[in-house]
């Protein structure tokens, strides 16, 4: 898994997520998203167009940013699921708890 | 019949999950329902290597059939604590960011995308099976 960090508009930082998200990487991507936290940053846009895989771990890993970004009056938003990925969110009622869009510049414009 | 028996060790994981995917897409399952039976059995897995071995380690032994009545089936063993799976109860799918829990959501997945999940314990072993209905072209 690679998070790269694609840039930054309306004070939201835009992350990019390639490859998937399981048991083995998905604590990487909470230590990550920590790390710019502890940065100051609160508003995120994750890019998941090149997410090929996600498990509940991967799952867990986003709920626990989530929480920790609206005790800091922070957001964070999904963008760009491909199907399978999407699949996931909805059997797992994870679609009405973070928010999806379909694209990045979607996701973008909330935080004007 | 395939079999892989490793160590229930997460560096371990990715090896069991690619051996079922390998067999699943030899079958000829869709890209998506291969991507769904990573999913079961990852989670399957996962319980495995976090909770079968407290106190020392163990192995887990993967399975894959194809039986007559045109079903995959991936059995998954280990020989670690006495653990039903299915026992669990499903997380609150409803609940909001604040009130969401953050575990149990393995099994429920597991439930929800495998045709039929069976749990049974014999000889010391938790033997959990995964069935994949192959559909007919």
């Amino acid at each position: 898994m690679e998070i790269i960090k694609s840039g930054k508009e309306n004070n939201a930082l835009i992350i990019k997520i390639i490859g998937r998200m399981d048991a083995v990487t998905s604590p990487e991507f909470e230590k990550a998203l920590d790390t710019w936290i502890d940065e100051s940053e609160k508003h995120f846009v994750l890019d998941l167009s090149s997410l090929e895989y996600i498990s509940s771990a991967g799952l867990r890993s986003i709920l626990v940013i989530a929480k920790k970004l609206k005790a800091l009056n922070g957001k964070i938003f999904l963008a760009g699921m491909a199907e399978s990925v999407s699949e996931v969110f909805e059997i797992s009622g994870f679609n009405s708890i973070i928010p999806i869009h379909d694209t990045v510049q979607a996701a973008i414009r909330q935080f004007q | 019949m395939s079999s892989i028996q490793l160590p229930a060790k997460i560096e371990n994981m990715g090896l069991l999950v690619q051996f079922i995917s390998d067999i699943a897409r030899k079958i000829g399952f869709s890209g998506k329902r291969v991507k769904e039976i990573e999913l079961a059995t990852e989670e399957a897995l996962v319980n495995i290597i976090n909770y079968a071995y407290p106190d020392h380690s163990g192995d887990i032994r993967v399975t894959c059939t194809q039986d007559p009545s045109k079903a995959f089936v991936i059995k998954i063993e280990d020989t670690g604590i006495a653990f039903d799976i299915l026992s669990l109860k499903d997380p609150d799918i409803s609940a909001g960011i604040s009130d969401r829990e953050v575990g149990g959501l393995g099994v429920f997945l597991i439930r929800k995308l495998m045709d039929k999940v069976q749990y049974h314990r014999k000889n010391k072993k938790n033997i959990l099976k995964l069935v994949v209905h192959i559909p007919t072209k």
